[in-house]
């Protein structure tokens, strides 16, 4: 990288001299000049962009058209692929399952953040220390929070003890050896972790909103509920609809945690796509097969975060986006 | 993007591009240098183990150094791995120009398959003055009778027993038969001791079970026939099948046991049987090493021993047949002949010894060595090897990598209570039908 940026720099000041000389007026060399600019700003970042995602991408595209076991001659298997992971119970399991996490992320999620958020906004006691513990979790990587949680989770492990120490020794359950209980254990995991980066997000959006409209409202008599309602919500909207695009894309793509605590088991209980997807591309040597379920991953996201673009961001988007040249 | 060059500086803007791709793809290019034609050229050899902790990771990086002091010409580039990882990269690195030198290899259907690749070494002809030393043992690592790998030592799984609980519960001696082994089970249940762990998490060691129960079930021809051919239509899998859901329905597995994992920390299959938790557990002879760092007792060796998978009354399988595998390594078509007198090297009688004292291996694959074993249970299940009279090696390894995954899967569900003794065979079939 920074040898690559060394040069791009190096090449850059002969052609810029050269053509200081020769322009006779500012505007079109102007132009030009921005051109180039843009040319060797963007084209590191393009470089990478194709190397290391279009191209990807494009060979998944092409091996899920075969059947292939990563080392074997590669034999035509036109939609063949597609059509065993579209009747596979196993995969369409695994994206149930990732639906779920999604949805109850939503749903669950969503309202404790604001909740917190809305509190932690306010005038109280500790409020920095508070906020540095509500995120800490979310610093942690997800392999970390894994095997945290997957020693805790034992049976008699910190979480029964804790229960029992609190009298409620009937609660405990076989947090990741239910096959009924295992992903919504993973939920309370996964909440615990990123329950901290949508409250930071949200305290950002709240300290971006005027005070001054607050002051008028309450000027107006409005009560707390109801400034809250009309006042705070409406104004956190572009940052509720962003962390809902970050959360739901994050839930369909869910796979460190649930490798590391349960391998997408018992008997495929907490499979998402992407388990799924390394458990049969790699451990299966099908890198064809493989491919095509990551391609439909891919769909998924991908058609995902274009209906949910167009519907649910443009508006806060708009004019956000700076127009390039011309 | 609505950025429009005219064809000059379009031209250039490629040229800048090139230039900075162009540095990054030779360096993920060729970096090694070519095959030496030369025995005693300098060659540089990337050897990828799982001995990633000591002792394994000070006794293969002493290997390698003694090596070269004896061959100056052979330097040693070693890069241990964790196991399940080091699975996933030894299969990205056959595909890519440059696969490391030497690199693990555990035999079997997936070493056919990583064949296919054309990167792996055919050394027969290097090794014929020697590999007879190894007896059977070598032709796990050959695919169509050429030798493609060397194994350095050999595994059986059997049952590895705390002999303190058993004497709690009143078993006066190891169960042999599946009546015993019932009856062992409901003794200690009577005792409140925990009869059987396994790691089921981690799906192989539900295999295990099931591979014994077929290869009871099943005659060795008939064994030998699915796993070359293909087809299950034996009745004896199913038979299998149903002998595991009548030996599951005793429910002699430790609490929660779908969620333990085989080898980590004391919550472990393994951790379970080192601290006295549970009194027995189906595992590789790799127990006894793997359990030393999952408990504070020093003296847990001398508690535990080992005895075979017990017989089943009617069954088919040739009474002591086995269940195991082994670990080896494979040398890359690249490395050169060093690697395979390398690879004879490891398996020289001094390195096993070495190998057996420091336990780096438990079992050799080298005859010789085996007089290096000093613990008992070991000994016990040396002897278990050495007169058994076939070897199944663990069917996730013996069969292509697909099915030996999905039988896996399958066996794995059967315990979670799902699908049936038929719906294992029938996961086979259609894995063999997908391939």
């Amino acid at each position: 990288m920074t040898q690559s940026g060394g040069i791009a720099v190096a090449a850059a000041p002969p052609a810029r001299a050269g053509r200081a000389a020769s322009r006779p007026a500012r505007r079109p060399g102007g132009r030009r000049a921005k051109r180039l600019e843009l040319a060797l700003l963007l084209t590191p970042a393009l470089v990478l962009f194709v190397g290391f995602v279009l191209l990807p991408i494009a060979a998944a595209v092409y091996y899920s058209f075969y059947k292939w076991t990563g080392f074997s001659p590669r034999t035509w298997f036109g939609l063949g692929n597609y059509s065993r992971v579209l009747e596979d119970e196993v995969f369409l399991h695994s994206l149930l399952h990732n639906i779920v996490i999604a949805v109850l992320s939503v749903v669950i999620q969503l309202p404790l953040s604001i909740g917190i958020a809305l509190l932690l906004n306010g005038r109280i006691k500790g409020r920095a220390a508070l906020r540095l513990i509500v995120f800490a979790p979310y610093v942690l990587s997800e392999a970390i929070t894994a095997v945290v949680w997957l020693l805790m989770l034992q049976p008699d492990g910190l979480v029964d003890q804790i229960f029992k120490a609190a009298g409620l020794g009937g609660v405990i359950q076989d947090w990741l050896a239910d096959g009924d209980l295992v992903l919504y254990t993973l939920f309370v995991v996964i909440t615990w972790k990123y329950l901290g980066f949508g409250i930071i997000l949200l305290l950002a959006g709240l300290q971006s909103i005027p005070p001054e409209l607050r002051e008028a409202a309450s000027t107006d008599g409005a009560t707390a509920w109801q400034t809250t309602r009309s006042i705070v919500l409406p104004l956190l909207g572009p940052t509720i609809r962003i962390w809902i695009f970050l959360s739901i894309i994050g839930s369909l793509q869910l796979f460190d945690l649930v490798w590391i605590m349960t391998l997408g088991g018992p008997a495929n209980a907490s499979s998402t796509m992407a388990t799924y997807l390394l458990d049969h591309g790699f451990s299966r040597y099908e890198f064809g097969y493989g491919s095509a379920v990551a391609v439909v991953l891919f769909a998924v996201c991908f058609v995902f975060a274009l209906i949910y673009q167009r519907f649910a961001l443009r508006r806060d988007t708009e004019g956000a986006l700076t127009r390039i040249v011309e | 993007m609505n950025v429009r060059l005219s064809t000059p500086r379009r031209l250039a803007a490629i040229a800048v591009a090139l230039s900075m791709a162009l540095p990054s793809l030779t360096a993920c290019g060729d970096d090694s240098s070519d095959t030496p034609a030369d025995a005693n050229a300098p060659v540089t050899l990337t050897w990828w183990h799982n001995g990633q902790q000591d002792p394994a990771l000070g006794v293969w990086q002493s290997v390698a150094d003694q090596y070269h002091k004896d061959h100056p010409n052979v330097t040693f580039k070693v890069e241990p791995a964790q196991n399940e990882a080091l699975k996933t990269k030894i299969s990205v690195a056959l595909q890519s120009p440059n696969p490391p030198s030497i690199f693990q290899q555990w035999g079997g259907g997936a070493l056919a398959t990583q064949v296919e690749s054309g990167k792996i070494m055919d050394m027969t002809e290097q090794v014929k003055p020697w590999i007879g030393e190894l007896g059977q043992a070598a032709t796990g690592w050959q695919v169509e009778g050429k030798q493609y790998g060397i194994p350095y030592d050999l595994h059986v799984v059997g049952f590895w027993y705390r002999k303190d609980l058993f004497e709690q519960a009143g078993i006066a001696a190891p169960p042999k038969t599946m009546t015993e082994l019932n009856d062992a089970v409901a003794k200690l249940k009577a005792k409140n001791i925990t009869p059987i762990s396994i790691g089921s998490k981690d799906k192989w060691p539900d295999a295990f079970w099931w591979s014994y129960f077929a290869i009871r079930e099943c005659s060795t021809d008939t064994v030998k026939a699915t796993v070359k051919n293909l087809k299950m239509d034996d009745p004896c899998w199913v038979k299998a099948g149903e002998d595991l859901k009548a030996f599951l329905a005793t429910n002699p597995f430790q609490n929660a046991f779908l969620g333990t994992p085989a080898q980590q920390g004391a919550g472990s299959s393994a951790g379970l049987v080192a601290n006295g938790k549970a009194a027995m557990e189906l595992q590789g002879d790799w127990e006894l090493p793997t359990m030393i760092p999952l408990t504070e007792d020093k003296q847990f060796a001398s508690k535990l021993s080992w005895f075979p998978f017990p017989t089943i009354e009617g069954g088919k399988g040739t009474p002591g047949t086995a269940l195991g595998g082994g670990d080896g390594f494979s040398c890359a078509v690249k490395a050169g002949p060093a690697c395979a007198d390398f690879l004879k090297y490891i398996a020289s009688t001094d390195v096993q010894t070495k190998l057996v004292q420091t336990n780096t291996a438990t079992l050799p694959s080298n005859p010789k060595a085996i007089s290096a074993i000093q613990d008992p249970s070991l000994k016990t299940v040396q002897e278990y090897l050495n007169s058994a009279p076939y070897i199944q090696v663990y069917f996730d390894q013996a069969l292509p990598t697909s099915v030996g995954q999905a039988l896996n899967d399958a066996v794995a569900d059967f315990f979670a209570g799902k699908g049936s003794p038929q719906g294992i065979v029938d996961a086979f079939t259609k894995a063999v039908a997908n391939k």
